[in-house]
């Protein structure tokens, strides 16, 4: 026992006396959370937009008024040339042009119809559909202003309650994503660089060699970062209780054990890998440039899992911060026990002992 | 010169020998090239609503299948115990709760007014909004229906009807992968430049071979080049094979702009994240170190860009961020010039900035490296 | 005898912040000798040699590497001598022909001398069978032979060899010392630092260094006489007795 704090001393010693690794150890998700919380959003907002008002009457008028008083766009100008519109888009700045045709007014009153013409930018075809709504909501709203009705009959009201979010703040989505991301990422980077370092620089033969069992001494190389990774997690949770003000409705004590679980699941992926890879400089390529991308796409919270197609949704399946991501907000946003995410737990089980088998099977044949 | 042809040899030899990177440089991103476009898509479908009906008419039937048709929502239960309902909700599986209270049908005629009640599930704060207003659209629409199947005669006073026909230009049918395989594409042609240039060299640094280097007749400049240009081809070829083959065949997408025009802003760009990988690897001395800073500045880069989330939601300071990020003026280049034909007149300013990026990196790394090896 | 000076040394010193690595050296190497540089570890040996290539830049004092300046000519002073460092530096992933072709080229060696050479070399080292074997996978000793076949491969006035001989076996050794004689028969001076004692006796001359210092710089058997050892591990021990930087 003493033997293997020794070692596991020691790998504390490896980790703090290099201060640019802890940077992204450390640095990283707190950086995530101010970057989640505060710069990045999903919303689309200050979009510039153009808009040719052929008609220059009230009607016409009226609705611009009420664009520019909508706080998502940015009249950029008013263009009268429909030959200058494409030019526009090219240029890459407008979003959006609004086309208010002659006659508008005189349309509305005398004809009881008239036409306002978008032209949308779809290249980005998400903004594109959202200005789109948003213009015509707006029209929609000035329709019903100049509706002469008072009292409708058979009126459906509707009451609507946001649960979980009243507040519909982006971060309550967020924040357990960058929890799943951060602890799988990291721990998986850290512990496969960790010992094929020692696999390339060859005193894996040595610590091999010693009186401890060579699980032991893998062992030994994960337990700095199961403990590292917990700090982070407190890092996080404290950010995201203290800086945005996100409840933890949940037990404390059952998000930590559950994030303990995805760590072990990391470490053991992270074993698995160092198994495989034959230098360090492969280690890190395969999670960084392997791994990245697809986790940050299926653990599920910057696009939603159930928009994918279903080949995708399947391999979502094998991401272990998929099946954390649902366990975390069901404990700190729905305040849910154990009973609703046990299936979820059970997974992250069950991944975590296939991949230490399979890397304590390659490990025992590579020594025998 | 002769020098630098040595060392290219060297180089390019050393980079195709290891069997066991190839793919992971070649082969991986391509792959997630392919598939990552797929998942990421924005668009708010297949939304999951129960309906907890107490009244069971027919005019609830009618809201129900209204909503169902609607190509919106798929309907995942459909009972009368708002209990059981909320224990689906909770479980997500499903997205909405409507409620509509025992009476409807006899109330709506009876006393003109009835209410619904709806549970929106707002974790996921967008995809909220956007079901809660589908759904309030529906139930509006519904009511007019209603209104007009009531009154017999049609109203005195025609109600103006104002249309808003939409063109979609340069992606009518609003295909997503369309705008995600250019920005995906950036970032991962991104990280190779980053990654690979700055491992390969701090790893010489770490085995000692850059020792002998430094023994030699081998000026810096040469041996700075001679990493640099291996992973300047790289780039470009992985790019070339991201554009024509991935995008152009399988997702069918062509470069409306001029090709020899975007090839100079990849040639520039390349220049500048090579850059940034020479000035990583002069401020580490292992591999590990140059993968943790490299990591931390590739999420930054990646998520600061524009790729996932618009650079025009983000706050002043972070649009600052955002522009001084050599990825986003990259991935907006590609988008404009690929997506919509802008010619250089429209990408001048992106041009500069990107000069300005690559001379800063380099000059900088290269000051550092002077200094230091 | 008149022979020329390759190497001059006056007052040649190194520091980092307070402390003195280097402390004022003053010798001469001879052209064609083999010249021991030997110490204990932390003794500044090391710092010294790293002077001497061009690697690092003096403090104070004064130095000529084969005729070039030490502050200001330091590429030509590369371009004329060769090098083996302790960690050993040739490219494990490419094979013997390629890295004896990659080193030719950057010193200059033209295409054509590059192929004569190179035969010559691998048939000299006995190494044919291994030509396009990749360097990683030859046996310690062999690539020691390599390393130092490559150093002096563009016939430098000065190769300098860092702790040549770690990890070898005593055969091996005895064939790498009879490399380096030969260079020194061709007219190549030998700088080279070393552990084991019995190399020693090896050198033309020996200079030992002890807390930056030289202590003593001769012959092995004048060295011997001096100190009335039998051995040059009792000189060393002599001398290094009263060291007092260790190294870490």
């Amino acid at each position: 026992m003493r033997q293997f704090f020794a070692f596991v001393i020691k790998e504390f010693y490896h980790v703090f006396r290099d201060p640019k690794s802890m940077l992204m150890l450390f640095g990283m998700p707190i950086m995530l959370i101010l970057l989640f919380g505060f710069a990045l959003s999903n919303e689309i907002k200050n979009s510039k937009i153009v808009i040719c008002d052929f008609a220059q009457d009230p009607a016409s008028q009226r609705i611009i008024d009420k664009i520019e008083a909508s706080k998502n766009f940015e009249i950029k100008k008013f263009l009268f040339d429909p030959r200058q519109i494409e030019q526009a888009f090219k240029e890459g700045n407008v979003k959006l042009v609004v086309v208010i045709p002659n006659h508008f007014n005189d349309d509305l009153l005398h004809l009881h119809k008239a036409q306002i013409q978008v032209i949308a930018d779809a290249s980005d075809p998400n903004t594109a559909n959202t200005l789109t709504n948003y213009i015509t909501n707006i029209v929609m709203d000035y329709q019903q202003e100049i509706t002469p009705f008072n009292d409708l009959p058979q009126q459906i009201k509707t009451e609507i309650r946001m649960i979980y979010n009243p507040e519909l703040k982006g971060t309550t989505n967020f924040v357990p994503g960058v929890m799943a991301l951060v602890l799988l990422l990291v721990c998986v980077l850290m512990t496969s660089v960790s010992i094929v370092k020692e696999k390339e620089k060859g005193t894996m033969e040595v610590l091999l060699v010693s009186p401890m069992h060579p699980l032991m001494v893998v062992i030994s190389k994960a337990v700095p970062y199961l403990f590292l990774s917990i700090v982070n997690l407190s890092v996080i949770l404290l950010l995201s209780v203290f800086l945005l003000k996100m409840p933890i409705n949940g037990s404390i004590g059952l998000l930590f054990f559950e994030s303990s679980l995805l760590i072990l699941t990391a470490l053991s992926l992270g074993l698995l890998i160092s198994n495989s890879a034959q230098s360090q400089q492969q280690a890190m390529l395969i999670s960084l440039m392997g791994m990245l991308i697809p986790v940050l796409l299926f653990t599920g919270f910057m696009f939603p899992l159930e928009n994918m197609p279903l080949p995708l949704q399947i391999i979502a399946n094998v991401v272990p911060s998929k099946w954390y991501y649902i366990i975390v907000k069901s404990i700190m946003i729905k305040g849910l026990g154990l009973s609703a995410i046990w299936k979820e737990t059970l997974i992250l089980l069950g991944m975590t002992v296939f991949l230490l088998s399979v890397s304590i099977n390659k490990f025992k044949i590579r020594l025998g | 010169m002769r020098t630098l042809r040595f060392l290219l040899q060297k180089e390019f030899r050393q980079i195709f020998r290891n069997r066991a990177l190839l793919p992971v440089i070649f082969i991986a991103p391509m792959i997630q090239l392919l598939i990552m476009p797929l998942a990421a898509d924005y668009e708010i479908k297949n939304i999951n609503i129960s309906i907890v009906d107490h009244d069971h008419s027919g005019y609830s039937r009618q809201l129900v299948s209204k909503i169902s048709s609607s190509g919106y929502f798929v309907i995942s239960d459909y009972g009368t115990s708002f209990n059981a309902a909320f224990q689906q909700f909770e479980k997500d599986k499903s997205d909405l709760i409507l409620e509509i209270p025992l009476g409807f049908e006899r109330n709506l005629v009876k006393e003109n007014e009835q209410k619904l009640f709806i549970a929106v599930n707002a974790i996921n704060g967008t995809k909220a909004m956007v079901g809660s207003s589908y759904l309030s659209r529906i139930i509006a629409s519904y009511n007019a229906d209603i209104r007009l199947e009531m009154t017999a005669n049609p109203r005195m006073n025609p109600v103006p009807n104002i249309e808003v026909p939409s063109i979609n230009r340069f992606n009518p049918y609003l295909n997503y992968p369309f705008f995600m395989v250019p920005g995906i594409l950036c970032t991962l042609v991104t990280m190779i430049g980053v990654y690979m240039c700055a491992l390969n060299i701090v790893k010489e640094k770490e085995v000692g071979t850059i020792e002998q280097i430094n023994v030699t007749p081998i000026k810096k400049i040469h041996f700075i080049l001679g990493k640099l240009i291996p992973f300047w081809v790289i780039g470009v070829f992985l790019f070339s094979v991201g554009l024509f083959i991935i995008a152009g065949v399988v997702y069918g997408i062509h470069p409306l702009g001029s090709i020899p025009l975007l090839y100079s802003f990849l040639f520039l760009f390349l220049i500048a994240v090579l850059g940034i990988g020479l000035l990583i690897s002069t401020y580490s001395e292992t591999q590990q170190q140059a993968m943790s800073i490299a990591f931390f500045f590739m999420m930054i880069f990646m998520l600061m860009s524009g790729l996932f989330t618009p650079v025009d939601s983000m706050p002043n300071w972070a649009i600052v961020i955002a522009r001084l990020n050599p990825v986003t003026h990259f991935i907006e280049v590609v988008r404009m010039v690929v997506l919509k034909g802008s010619g250089f007149h429209d990408i001048k300013y992106h041009f500069l900035v990107m000069t300005g990026f690559a001379l800063f990196f380099n000059s900088w790394a290269i000051w550092n490296y002077r200094k230091t090896a | 005898m008149n022979r020329n000076i390759v190497i001059s040394t006056d007052k040649l010193s190194k520091r980092f912040g307070d402390f003195v690595a280097t402390n004022e050296i003053t010798f001469d190497v001879y052209e064609g000798e083999i010249f021991g540089f030997l110490g204990a570890n932390g003794a500044g040996k090391t710092t010294a040699m790293r002077m001497l290539c061009g690697l690092s830049i003096p403090s104070s004092g004064k130095a000529s590497i084969a005729g070039f300046d030490v502050y200001k000519e330091t590429e030509k002073i590369k371009a004329n001598i060769g090098y083996m460092s302790q960690k050993f530096s040739l490219y494990e992933d490419l094979t013997v022909q390629e890295n004896i072709r990659f080193f030719g080229g950057i010193y200059g060696l033209s295409d054509q001398k590059i192929k004569s050479k190179s035969n010559e070399l691998i048939q000299q080292l006995g190494l044919e069978k291994e030509r396009d074997k990749l360097v990683g996978s030859l046996p310690l000793g062999w690539k020691q032979k390599l390393a130092f076949s490559v150093a002096i491969f563009h016939e430098p006035k000065i190769v300098f060899l860092d702790e040549p001989t770690g990890g070898v076996d005593p055969v091996t050794r005895r064939q790498f010392w009879d490399l380096i004689y030969d260079a020194s028969d061709r007219g190549i001076t030998i700088f080279v630092t070393t552990h084991y004692m019995d190399e020693a006796e090896y050198c033309n001359r020996v200079s030992m260094m002890v807390d930056g210092y030289i202590k003593a710089l001769d012959t092995p058997t004048k060295l011997k006489q001096q100190f009335s050892a039998e051995t040059m591990d009792e000189v060393f021990f002599e001398l290094a007795r009263g060291a007092k930087r260790k190294a870490d």
